[in-house]
């Protein structure tokens, strides 16, 4: 099952970077993502036994156009904060920790990165549940983890905690 | 039309590089100018890079629409690395003991970059 969509995936990424669609190309390049999904389907997946990817995937999807509007909102603050003459004033810069309640090591690094490209504030340092956090102001530091985490929780399907 | 929104995608791209490299050069300390540098690269590169898309969407034939989808994906990656880039450099500079700027330190040494 993973070794057919690893297969899939390698062979759509084939005719894109290709581009050539007469047999020969087509052929080499199916061979090739046979052979390179027989030695490594088990790196683009992990956790191969787990339930409900598709919904999961999907729900990451929808999760993209608000990310994107935070990096926005994230870029128009620097650019305004950097082109702002009494900046100094404007940043009170910190590193604030806290706990997060989320399990799975890719709902953790979803939740970093998302940290990191939303507004004022940059993850630091991931260890087990404790995130170090680099917050611009004391108002984007005490907005943390905010909606954010519960969003990933909801990707994930992971409990409330 | 498509030409202009190339136009105006770009202009923006190139308004937030601009401006997130003066913030790279102003801010105060190794942290905040990690601020500057990993969000700004980021929704620069988002502009300028779907700005090209569409210019190739203009005549739009298998190899151009071919062109765009390898623009699409350097911009899934760049989103992929550059948080990740980010966090790396920050990290390294945690664990050394980079100490970070606070108000209490306004007007302290330290200031080797301030413009």
């Amino acid at each position: 099952m993973y070794f057919i969509s690893t297969t899939l995936i390698l062979f759509a990424f084939w005719l894109v970077l290709s581009g050539k669609f007469d047999l020969f190309h087509l052929a080499l390049g199916a061979i090739s993502s046979l052979v390179v999904a027989w030695m490594s389907s088990d790196l683009l997946f992990f956790e191969q036994n787990k339930k409900g990817r598709t919904g999961e995937a999907l729900r990451f999807l929808a999760y993209i156009p608000w990310l994107v509007a935070e990096i926005f909102k994230s870029t128009i603050h620097v650019a305004w904060l950097a082109l702002h003459p009494a900046m100094r004033e404007r940043i009170d810069p910190r590193i604030v920790t806290f706990k997060t309640r989320l399990k799975s090591d890719v709902a953790r690094a979803a939740l970093a990165n998302s940290i990191t490209l939303t507004p004022g504030t940059i993850t630091v340092r991931v260890e087990e549940d404790v995130f170090t956090v680099h917050a611009l102001s004391d108002k984007t530091a005490a907005g943390l983890p905010g909606g954010m985490e519960e969003r990933i929780a909801r990707i994930f399907r992971e409990e409330a905690a | 039309m498509i030409d202009y929104l190339t136009m105006i995608l770009t202009a923006a791209g190139l308004f937030f590089f601009f401006a997130t490299t003066l913030g790279l050069l102003r801010f105060p300390d190794f942290y905040s100018r990690m601020h500057a540098a990993g969000k700004g690269d980021t929704l620069s590169s988002l502009l300028i890079l779907s700005g090209l898309a569409l210019y190739h969407l203009h005549d739009p034939s298998t190899a151009n629409i071919l062109v765009a989808a390898k623009i699409l994906f350097i911009l899934v990656f760049i989103f992929m690395a550059s948080p990740t880039a980010t966090h790396a450099i920050i990290d390294a500079g945690y664990q050394s003991e980079v100490k970070p700027w606070t108000r209490a330190d306004d007007g302290e040494g330290d200031d080797d970059l301030a413009v």
